[in-house]
């Protein structure tokens, strides 16, 4: 098996902004199964941030475990990253985020560690708005463990050996907008197209994003009665708009009929374009997209996109109103200011 | 786009590059990858079977393998396929019990061989184990022709050559006629052989016409004939100062010569710019590391002489313009004319072919440019038991051209001897086979090596000038040539594709570090080739395109830089692809069956 990747790439192969190439974004080896959607997503990610012209040494990757968590050794070698405890990826990274600001967050988990041994952090990260990008790459099971039912597993869909998952499934997607999510999105490991400008849009928002991604395991959910295989999602991906990522001042190239295309300015000065696959649809209102999320899952569809996006969104720093500067920055004297600070303090307090 | 049909056997061919390029289609890699292995005579047969000179050809090769080699595109420089050859053949074992046997009991069809150069031994090499009884003619001592008297010794040593002329002329049904001089094909022809193979060269050394050279002619001397008189030992001095004229191999073997014979101020002056000289790159190199300038833009003006005695050559300055429609026109640049004294001048500016000796009346038909009509896939000429090859063919060509004539008359010659259609040819022999050994294992070492092409060990140059017979070029020792070997991409490893399998995730897609791989709506070529992962602008490699997806798409992947790392086929949860050793060799009547029963 190999353990190392041709460090020989195609010569035409782009730099971005910073002069790196895509492969310049790259981590080692997957160790996971071959076929895993979760590549897939990590290919995502690489590209994303290459096309953003990010220097990889701002950005911070967390995970948890699982197959999902993994993932962040397979990307992005010279970011900064932690591989924390199983489902408390979120409070490492709150706590990561509240010690320094000026890094890009990206928290990686999957179904098992977020909607099950994690379901209280997952809550939580999401109502405090911690500006960070938060990608669950769901597959509806528990594949290092040999494909139990996760929490994700649709009632009614069935195990490889034939067993029929009597309980209701808990959708992040649906929780995210209720817990007060500012940038809610799903996509599908099988579709780059998508996916890609999804989690760039989620890099440049600023605060909790989260994108859904349903990520096939070949190895125990791939088959027949599976609502989580690459046939299934792709039979019922009901996609409702089209994503366009627009940083700076890049000139509109594509004409569209008036109507067609909704355009999305976020606190960071990117613009989220959105072609409309679903005439009526729209991403601003959280209400109707949780209305619009529930008919269509009635009707056993995959909704997919960008599905909530609130650009005037606002974090905890601020809702804490915490200081700008991030605290490896500060001095002795700033951080410990002393006894005599302590005591003005709790007297305030008095 | 047209799904591509694999099963074609030329189109996995072209992938392997070097094959395709080599005029013998040696299959380069499988002996690259025994070279790793440590199996020299294994790699040695390879070559043995292909293209008959390895040791010869491990030193002297035009190497059309080389610009080809996928390496060169995907790095600076291409894997060094010709020294690997060498290596094989330096540290083979006794390969003598391994040659195709010569039967005893004979077919009773007699050949004649014009010429013992490389197309005259080649087909000698394939026709004798058949039971064919051929006779090799040959006006000099020995056998080797233009590789024995033409390529200096301290690029080929004369044991090199003897030995695998050997092979050919010593084991039994090849008779050989040295020092004898074929002046009549009539007569030849009346001696009742079945066929007759001209395989004579492109004997004749282009002279120069300025004023001056008749004067001074005892001190301008034809290239291709005093190479051979060095060869021959009855020239064994030069002048100090030398000028050669002519910018192709010749003229670096007439200067290289000449350093080593006495000349210490030698210069090549050439009439076109150093580009755009016929010479390969490494012999210019060669050239110049032995202190021997290249001076461009010089037209021969005037042979300088006193009293019959050359002193010097006057040079036109010319400069190169290019007109409307792309062709090169050789201008006066208007700079004052250049001279150079010099003691000797070697003439290489060209070989022609000349056949004096073939009668006009007998019904061999020549072109206007003096050379015979041939049919090219065929080789026979407008007399039906008449065949040529090498550059008496189409004109100076190389070695690896004349021993793929020779394969190719040697084929034509057997079929036409028993009575079968000439221009019905052979299929190659082509096999397939599964690298897969396990989960993610492969019978081939998939490791892409990043190591930069290994220079080849040349002897110390104050030491090799002193003699014309010390071999300049050492060889790879076998850690150097293990380490080079490693370089090779196993391009004849095929990344083979069945949609049929594929589950569409993309894994292949990811992994390749060259971003070959995409699936995509279908359309034309043109269109396609733009909107791949990364665009496929080398127009000369293929496409590979399959459709029978269930998303309706087609997997296309640009065969271009492919690495044939095995990774997508490791990141492939289905098997839809696989990694399938692609073996051809082109039909020759030695493959153990006569072309005319290999149908």
């Amino acid at each position: 098996m190999s353990y190392l990747k041709p460090a020989l790439k195609h010569p035409g192969l782009p730099k971005n902004a910073l002069g790196f190439t895509r492969r310049d974004y790259e981590g080692s080896i997957s160790t996971l199964c071959a076929g895993c959607g979760h590549d897939s997503i990590s290919a995502a990610i690489i590209q994303a941030v290459w096309e953003l012209g990010i220097e990889p040494h701002r950005v911070a990757k967390v995970s948890g475990i699982g197959c999902s968590s993994k993932t962040p050794d397979y990307f992005l070698s010279s970011s900064h990253g932690f591989n924390s405890v199983h489902g408390r990826m979120p409070s490492v990274l709150t706590g990561a985020n509240l010690a320094n600001r000026d890094l890009i967050y990206l928290g990686v988990s999957g179904d098992g560690d977020s909607a099950s041994i994690g379901i209280g952090q997952f809550a939580h990260l999401m109502r405090r708005g911690v500006n960070m990008s938060y990608i669950v790459e769901n597959n509806g099971v528990y594949g290092l463990t040999k494909g139990q039912f996760s929490a994700t597993s649709d009632k009614g869909s069935k195990a490889k050996k034939g067993a029929v998952n009597k309980d209701e499934a808990i959708d992040l997607v649906a929780m995210a907008l209720q817990l007060g999510a500012t940038y809610v999105g799903r996509s599908f490991s099988g579709d780059k197209a998508q996916l890609v400008p999804l989690i760039k849009g989620a890099l440049a928002h600023q605060g909790v994003a989260l994108i859904d991604c349903i990520s096939p395991c070949v190895a125990f959910n791939n088959h027949e009665g599976s609502t989580k295989s690459y046939d299934y999602v792709r039979e019922h991906n009901e996609s409702v708009n089209k994503l366009d990522v627009i940083l700076g001042r890049a000139p509109i190239t594509t004409q569209y009929a008036p109507g067609e295309v909704t355009e999305v300015t976020q606190h960071d000065g990117s613009v989220l374009r959105l072609r409309k696959l679903d005439e009526g649809y729209d991403p601003t209102d959280r209400v109707a997209a949780m209305n619009y999320l529930a008919q269509h899952k009635a009707l056993g569809e995959i909704v997919t996109g960008l599905l909530f996006v609130d650009p005037d969104a606002s974090d905890l720093h601020a809702g804490l109103g915490t200081v700008a500067t991030p605290l490896n920055q500060l001095g002795d004297d700033i951080l410990v200011p002393g006894a005599a600070a302590l005591e003005k303090l709790n007297a305030a307090l008095r | 786009m047209k799904p591509t049909d694999i099963s074609a056997p030329s189109y996995f061919h072209k992938v392997v590059d070097c094959q395709w390029a080599c005029p013998a289609h040696t299959p380069v890699p499988e002996y690259i990858r025994l070279i790793s292995a440590g199996r020299y005579t294994d790699a040695y047969m390879v070559n043995w079977e292909s293209n008959v000179f390895p040791g010869i050809l491990g030193r002297t090769c035009d190497r059309p393998c080389e610009p080809a080699c996928r390496r060169g595109r995907v790095e600076e420089e291409p894997v060094a396929i010709c020294r690997l050859k060498r290596v094989a053949a330096d540290n083979k074992d006794d390969v003598l019990a391994r040659l195709t046997p010569i039967p005893t009991t004979k077919n009773g069809k007699r050949v004649a061989c014009i010429g013992a150069g490389p197309s005259s031994l080649t087909v000698a090499r394939d026709l004798a184990p058949l039971g064919y009884d051929v006779h090799v003619y040959d006006a000099e001592a020995k056998g080797g022709g233009f590789m024995w008297s033409q390529i200096p010794r301290f690029r080929l040593p004369e044991s090199v050559i003897d030995e695998e002329v050997g092979y050919i002329t010593n084991r039994g049904g090849v008779t050989t006629h040295y020092n004898t001089r074929v002046d009549s094909l009539k007569g030849l022809l009346a001696e009742g052989y079945d066929a007759v193979f001209v395989g004579c060269g492109a004997p004749r050394g282009r002279d120069l016409d300025v004023p001056g050279r008749k004067e001074a002619a005892a001190n301008i001397h034809l290239g291709i004939e005093w190479l051979a008189s060095v060869s021959f030992e009855h020239v064994t001095s030069i002048g100090k100062r030398v000028i050669v004229l002519g910018g192709g191999n010749t003229a670096m073997d007439c200067c290289r010569s000449a350093r080593r014979l006495g000349g210490e101020s030698v210069s090549v002056v050439v009439r076109s710019g150093f580009e755009e000289m016929k010479a390969s790159p490494w012999e210019k190199e060669d050239a110049m590391h032995e202190g021997i300038p290249i001076l461009n833009f010089l037209v021969p003006k005037e042979v300088l002489h006193e009293a019959g005695r050359l002193t010097g050559m006057v040079f036109e300055k010319v400069k190169a313009e290019y007109d409307a429609r792309g062709r090169r026109q050789l201008v006066p640049s208007g700079e004052p004319d250049v001279t150079i004294p010099c003691d000797d001048v070697l003439v290489a500016i060209g070989q022609e072919n000349a056949f004096p000796w073939i009668e006009r009346d007998i019904g061999l038909e020549f072109d206007r440019w003096g050379l015979p009509k041939l049919n090219e896939a065929t080789l026979q000429s407008t007399v039906p038991n008449v065949f040529f090859g090498g550059d008496a063919a189409f004109g100076p060509k190389n070695i690896i051209w004349a021993v793929a004539h020779g394969h190719d008359a040697a084929i034509s010659i057997d079929k036409f001897c028993q009575g079968q259609d000439v221009a019905d040819r052979p299929d190659p022999l082509v096999k397939m086979a599964s690298q897969k050994m396990g989960i993610h294992e492969w019978s081939y070492d998939n490791d892409v090596s990043i190591d930069l092409r290994f220079k080849v060990p040349h002897a110390d140059p104050t030491e090799s000038l002193r003699s014309i017979k010390a071999e300049v070029e050492l060889g790879y020792d076998r850690e150097l040539a293990f380490k080079e070997a490693q370089r090779c991409l196993n391009c004849d490893v095929q990344t083979v594709f069945a949609a049929s399998l594929c589950i569409e995730c993309d894994g292949c897609v990811d992994i390749c570090p060259t971003d070959c791989i995409t699936f995509t709506p279908n359309e034309e070529e043109d269109a396609l080739r733009v909107a791949l992962k990364a665009p496929a602008i080398n127009k000369h490699q293929d496409l590979y395109v399959a459709d029978g997806l269930k998303t309706g798409r087609v997997m296309v992947k640009d065969e271009d830089v492919c690495l044939h790392c095995g990774l997508c086929a490791e990141r492939c949860p289905t098997g839809a692809w696989d990694m399938q050793k692609f073996f051809l060799q082109t039909a020759k009547t030695t493959n153990g069956v006569p072309a005319c029963a290999s149908r």
